[in-house]
């Protein structure tokens, strides 16, 4: 018999005849009360020791450029509008454009300028999926220094928000901060393997 | 043959008192547990439906476990349709053949590793290592407990027995290229892990991880990690192997609005960990083009045949049971032997393995309940605990035992009223002199057999007086 027929053998002899479980109680708060959500997620984020700045449309360009001034080599999206670049003095490398930037390239990068799908108020996340101005997940990897833009209209109050507004067959990486450990004594310590530093940007 | 990752060398309450010695393991464990477990009180009393989340939760994985079959077959569709390719295994060596014939195919003899339960208790490392493959931890403290030759000793931080110096001992004298002057700023620390595995990371050609949830549904895997080593591990190699026990479904993906409330605050006591990674298959241009999902049974068919210890397998793996648990913060983990420690270590891993082969585990709990109001699942420990040590009683039944025929003889002079006075009232006399001997009402130190009792603690003296003596001899008057 080959395992998978085993195992489903298994489970069903261990299962018996017994009663199909009652259906899931779900009491639980399916969307998120939230007063101020720009303000609950500048806070949040800031716990992780990210930075936020805040900017209204016509400000991004600018912004960014502050944003970025110490680092002389960008990795971005092939679809980053390239609006967000006016004010950028450094070198841009567009994965995909041509071609996808090899490893050593994105290494190479100081900084990856993103947008992201969603971010979520409460627990400070933001949510990428591969969609537009976002890039592959390696782009927000490798490079030290994660520049990520949200608008305030992609901001959702919960996670059963997030979890509603989401595509899973679209890869999906939830950032909460810039990448941390706790293995130390237990104490939180930002900076391991992925971006040391997030810079989030919201614009209204 | 190497050791059963579920099994001990030696018995709960002997591993117990080897570990109880070390003192720098107490204080290191004791900061470590207190530290977590306040964390997690402050984000828990930040969500004001967490008993509803919990509630949830439970159903959600009752549910899982009552249509598992229906659920894995589902799962395994969609995860082939996205483009994955799912194995099944029986036990540990199917598990670790399979991944070892995977990495073999890809023709390269080193894997990155994300840190994984399901790994550990297939002994895949040593079994990759048996095939002439080297696996490289990538976790920080996977890495700390692979350089020092150790076993974890904690589900989430398994090198939470050293501290800060004991670490960069380890870094100086085990990880290759460390700076000499390396100091145990956990800052440095983390620094020094980075650059040591960057390299390793860019190269890889092949990663191994398990999983924290899986979709049925969408054939979705989740992982939630902190450091980032998960989203090298899960988007640069060119193949992905995933371990996944077959508990770890979840029906559709709304359930994840659940358990992603429930698991980062219990576990790391954040309202999120930094990284969680979601992937369906193959995506085409982004991350692993050769994605595999070996499904894992070893012995969790057989926990879900009983009907009390099968709410074991609703474990999320957040160990907050650990954290908040008085026997595990003085014996740490070791002393269970098995790679999972702690209160779900002592229901899960007897099941696992059969009680036979974990007879003591069920035992190494004082019943305090203090796991029970953190699980995050509502997994009834010491309902189970309790249960588990009748399996192991009943198990040695027929067996002759010290404390059956103690037991034995103690139900016969208790089950008549005159019989037990009798007896007590012997006892009181032959001991009075040893009480007037000694002026106190304890002894340290009895004779064999029940030196076995006073090893640990006093032995009481019968009272002066019983209770029905000196009722009668107060009221005689009135």
């Amino acid at each position: 018999m080959d395992a998978r027929t085993e195992i489903l053998d298994r489970i069903r002899s261990a299962l018996g005849n017994g009663a199909a479980p009652p259906p899931v109680p779900r009491d639980y708060l399916r969307t998120a009360e939230c007063a101020d959500p720009v303000e609950l997620l500048t806070e949040r984020l800031a716990d992780y020791r990210a930075t936020v700045r805040h900017c209204g449309p016509g400000e991004l360009a600018a912004t960014l450029a502050a944003v970025l001034a110490d680092d002389p080599r960008l990795a971005v999206p092939y679809d980053l509008p390239g609006e967000w670049l006016t004010g950028y003095r450094g070198e841009v490398a567009r994965d995909g454009d041509p071609a996808p930037l090899t490893v050593a390239e994105l290494d190479d990068a100081s900084a990856v300028l993103t947008g992201c799908a969603i971010a979520i108020a409460t627990t400070g996340t933001i949510v990428l999926d591969a969609g537009p101005a976002q890039g592959r997940r390696a782009l927000t990897l490798v490079p030290d220094h994660h520049v990520c833009v949200v608008r305030t209209d992609q901001i959702v109050a919960g996670v059963p928000d997030a979890v509603a507004a989401l595509d899973p067959r679209r890869p999906l990486t939830w950032i909460s901060g810039p990448s941390a450990t706790s293995d130390i004594e237990l104490n939180r310590v930002e900076g391991v393997h992925g971006p040391r530093r997030l810079d989030v940007v919201l614009v209204r | 043959m190497t050791r059963n990752p579920l099994v001990g060398e030696l018995p709960f309450p002997e591993a117990a008192r080897r570990e109880l010695s070390r003192e720098q393991l107490r204080r290191n464990l004791r900061s470590a547990t207190h530290t977590i477990r306040d964390k997690r009180a402050r984000m828990v009393a930040e969500v004001p439906d967490w008993e509803e989340l919990r509630v949830a939760g439970s159903a959600i994985k009752a549910d899982v476990l009552a249509r598992l079959p229906e659920l894995l077959t589902r799962f395994e569709a969609a995860a082939t349709a996205a483009g994955a390719r799912v194995h099944w295994a029986r036990d540990a060596a199917e598990a670790c053949a399979i991944v070892t014939r995977l990495v073999r195919e890809t023709g390269t003899d080193e894997v990155v590793k994300v840190k994984s339960m399901a790994t550990q208790e297939i002994g895949l490392n040593e079994a990759l290592e048996a095939a002439g493959i080297t696996a490289l931890e990538t976790d920080l403290a996977e890495l700390i407990v692979q350089l020092a030759d150790d076993t974890p000793s904690h589900i989430l931080v398994p090198a939470i027995h050293y501290n800060r110096s004991e670490i960069r001992d380890i870094f100086r004298e085990r990880m290759a290229g460390t700076d000499p002057d390396l100091t145990d700023d956990p800052r440095a620390l983390a620094e020094a892990a980075r650059r040591y595995l960057r390299e390793r990371f860019l190269s890889a050609k092949v990663a191994v991880s398990g999983a924290n949830f899986a979709v049925a549904d969408t054939g979705t895997l989740v992982v939630l990690e902190s450091e980032g080593n998960g989203r090298m591990c899960l988007t640069l190699p060119e193949t992905l192997i995933s371990v996944v026990g077959i508990e770890k479904l979840v029906p559709t993906f709304a359930d994840l609005e659940v358990f992603l409330q429930l698991l980062p605050r219990s576990s790391t006591g954040e309202r999120m960990n930094p990284y969680t990674s979601m992937w369906t298959g193959v995506t085409s241009g982004d991350g692993p083009q050769d994605v595999h999902i070996v499904l894992v049974d070893n012995g969790r068919t057989a926990t879900l045949a009983d009907e009390v210890g099968r709410q074991a397998l609703h474990c999320i793996r957040c160990s907050a049971c650990l954290n908040v648990c008085p026997v595990y913060e003085r014996v740490g983990g070791h002393a269970y032997g098995s790679v999972y420690p702690g209160p779900i270590g002592a229901v899960l891993t007897p099941q696992l393995t059969g009680v036979a082969a974990n007879r003591s585990l069920p035992f190494a709990s004082t019943l305090c309940g203090a796991c029970f109001d953190v699980c995050p699942v509502r997994i009834d420990i010491p309902q189970v605990l309790v249960h588990l040590r009748q399996q192991a009683v009943d198990e040695r039944r027929g067996h002759p035992s010290a404390e059956r025929t103690a037991m034995r003889a103690a139900t016969w002079i208790m089950s008549a009223g005159r019989r037990y006075t009798r007896v007590l009232r012997i006892a009181r006399r032959a001991t009075r002199p040893l009480a007037a001997l000694l002026r106190r009402r304890t002894v340290r130190r009895l004779p064999w057999p029940l030196s076995a009792w006073t090893a640990e603690r006093d032995a009481p003296l019968p009272a002066g007086e019983s209770f029905r003596d000196w009722w009668a001899r107060s009221r005689e008057g009135s």
